[in-house]
């Protein structure tokens, strides 16, 4: 508990300063975080985190940027187009000073601290955040889109915070991007809770773009009711070490999750994806796929688990997991984990590890299509599959777009987008 | 066209081919024929470029080129083709994107400019008709999910997309049935002309009916044990290949 040791000590010792620098809902969990942060502590080498060691990540003491980096109050604007009425976007401060009982009865409800993670750690130090609400019934036609950008000087620790609620039959698409052009090194948590009511749908999409010396640890906590449709993909195109833990229940019959990932990783990059749908309720579905193309000597990282309680009939779950390994070097674990109570289920999955098709290579070399150009169509058609599931067109175009830079290798520097100007 | 001389490959430690000779000069169409395991597809994947395959020793001249001293792609670049036994299945690369990327880097090695989206699509509408290739086709992923006789009928429609000066077509006629069959021979009778060879393995006199040779010959271990003119197709077919292996195994002793 060393580690762990320095970050409480750090918030005891600076309480004050945390506090004065948020709001009530958000101090109001800080006794919580701190004392489940104490009890269960960062994850280290639990089954479910045995390739990616996450309590290092926060070994060097990175401090507190509270003053010097404060959220600004106009930093969530919408910046193209009009929301429906109702429909709000805004930091959790501003949010919950405006509606203080609506934010209150959602923040920190799904987050589980009572385990190994980073929930409780972010719970303690998160200063601000984003809420995003969907009355009953409105439906938003425009996506949404979150842009995360971590640029400073400064090696510093972050920690997200964002709290996603749909009311019954309200309908969301939401792009989450993660930006980084730091050239040294940076650590970001990030929770994400997402509420979604009965009969809602939520398309919610994640794209990291980092750089090598980002470090992301991500926890999203999925709450679906009974007929609610969530699909959800993420997408890590560039990166340093990466986490990404995603928990949905399907907490009423009726619900249905997609649950999508792509990941592309060279040099020593790493990323762990790890997945737990919770089939709490019978007549659910989830299916999920998750594709990772490694080169180098990056390495990568798929836990899936699924859960049929007793109770769930009438489950349909379908995982699968493909990886390719284009290098010698390159490393990939895969572990799916199927728990089925219930007997009247149809329940699969499948996982592979493996390199580029080398009939199908040739058998392009022999129609003109030289060696290079063969591997790239092959890979981008292996990552295709997970991307031409995304449900808002314009974003399926750019992903496809971006795979294939990525994996000619033009996507590894800044593409002076201007966003950080 | 092409002139192989004392061609000798391995896969692995295996001597497969031991000392193949052959000319094919523009606008012949020579049959090569011979019991399984004689080196007929070796010699296919040899000529096309297969990793799998290693020459030990001899001399192949393509158009003027050696031939074996070019990559895969540049040997399908100067106007060669492979019509596979054995088409593969590419999921995820549709066969527009496959068949555009191809024709471009062809004509980037023949230095011209790439063609464009609608001249393309006036190709790919005419080639499609020769070999009754239905459009929706051209959507899918190469080969997945295509039946036995629309895996050849693709071969041919590239062949005739790229058009290929020499087109090597191993057992077309494999798992074919009689329509497909004569479609196929039909599509590759279409794209003959006087400057374009053609090399047609098999087993059967059937799609020599359809595709008529010049020169018939027989391989056998590794090598040509016979060459002769179109009547040795008919001869093998009545009497199989024992005379002929007989024949030359007393020339060997």
């Amino acid at each position: 508990m060393q580690t762990e040791k320095i970050y409480t000590d750090l918030f005891v010792q600076n309480r004050q300063m945390v506090d004065d620098g948020s709001c009530q809902v958000l101090n109001s969990q800080r006794q919580q975080a701190l004392e489940a942060l104490e009890q269960y502590g960062l994850p280290v080498h639990q089954e479910e985190y045995l390739h990616t060691d996450v309590s290092q990540w926060f070994q060097p003491d990175w401090g507190l940027n509270i003053q010097r980096h404060k959220i600004q109050a106009d930093s969530v604007r919408i910046q193209h187009g009009t929301l429906p009425e109702g429909v709000v976007v805004e930091t959790l401060e501003k949010a919950s000073a405006q509606n203080p009982a609506l934010v209150e009865k959602y923040y920190n409800r799904l987050a589980d601290m009572k385990r190994p993670g980073i929930a409780a750690i972010n719970a303690m130090f998160c200063q601000d955040g984003v809420f995003i609400y969907v009355p009953k019934n409105t439906v938003v036609e425009q996506p949404v889109q979150l842009v995360s950008l971590l640029q400073s000087p400064v090696s510093m620790m972050v920690n997200r915070r964002i709290l996603v609620v749909l009311e019954q039959g309200a309908s969301l698409s939401l792009v989450m991007t993660d930006h980084s052009g730091a050239q040294n090194p940076m650590l970001a948590t990030q929770v994400t809770e997402v509420f979604v009511g009965a009969g809602a749908t939520l398309r919610l999409y994640e794209m990291e773009e980092t750089g090598v010396q980002n470090l992301r640890a991500a926890e999203t906590f999925v709450l679906q009711q009974a007929d609610s449709n969530v699909q959800m993909g993420c997408f890590t195109l560039t990166n340093g070490k990466t986490r990404n833990s995603t928990f949905v229940t399907l907490a009423e019959p009726g619900a249905n999750l997609q649950l999508d990932g792509a990941v592309v990783t060279d040099r020593n990059q790493h990323v762990d994806n790890f997945t737990s749908v919770d089939h709490k309720a019978g007549n659910c579905t989830s299916s999920e796929l998750y594709k990772y193309v490694l080169d180098d000597e990056s390495t990568g990282n798929f836990y899936g688990k699924v859960l049929v309680r007793p109770d769930s009939q009438h489950t349909a779950s379908a995982q699968t997991n493909r990886n390719i390994c284009v290098s010698k070097k390159a490393r990939m674990w895969t572990q799916p984990q199927l728990e089925i109570y219930a007997d009247d289920v149809k329940c699969s999955h499948g996982a592979t590890v493996g390199q580029l098709d080398e009939q199908a290579l040739f058998y392009m070399r022999q129609r003109g299509i030289p060696y290079v150009e063969a591997r790239m169509l092959l890979m981008q058609a292996f990552l295709n599959e997970v991307t031409d599931r995304v449900q808002v067109e314009l974003l399926r175009e750019r992903l496809h777009l971006l795979v294939e830079k990525r994996l000619r290798g033009e996507l590894n520097q800044c593409q002076n987008c201007g966003a950080c100007k | 066209m092409l002139t192989i001389e004392n061609l000798h490959a391995n896969v692995g430690d295996k001597e497969i081919l031991r000392g193949i000779n052959l000319q094919v000069n523009p606008g012949e169409v020579h049959a090569i024929m011979g019991p399984n395991g004689s080196g007929k597809s070796t010699m296919s994947n040899v000529l096309v470029g297969h990793p799998g395959y290693t020459v030990t020793e001899g001399k192949v001249t393509f158009l003027g080129r050696d031939l074996l001293s070019l990559p895969a792609e540049n040997r399908s670049h100067m106007g060669m083709f492979l019509s596979f036994q054995y088409p593969v299945e590419i999921p995820g690369v549709s066969m527009t994107n496959f068949m555009r990327t191809a024709i471009n880097e062809k004509r980037k090695f023949l230095g011209q400019e790439p063609l464009s989206p609608s001249d393309f699509l006036k190709m790919v509408k005419a080639k499609r008709d020769l070999v009754k290739l239905d459009a929706k086709f051209m959507n899918r992923a190469v080969n997945e999910g295509f039946s036995g006789g629309e895996k050849k009928r693709n071969e041919i429609f590239q062949m005739a997309m790229l058009e290929q000066k020499l087109s090597i077509l191993d057992e077309t006629d494999s798992g074919l049935d009689i329509d497909a069959l004569r479609i196929v021979a039909e599509g590759v009778n279409k794209l003959k002309t006087p400057e374009t060879s053609v090399i047609v393995i098999t087993h059967y006199q059937r799609l020599l009916d359809y595709i008529k040779p010049d020169i018939v010959h027989v391989l056998y271990h590794g090598r040509i044990i016979k060459t002769a003119g179109p009547e040795l197709a008919l001869e093998l077919e009545e009497r199989g290949y024992d005379w002929l292996i007989k024949e030359y195994e007393d020339s060997e002793k």
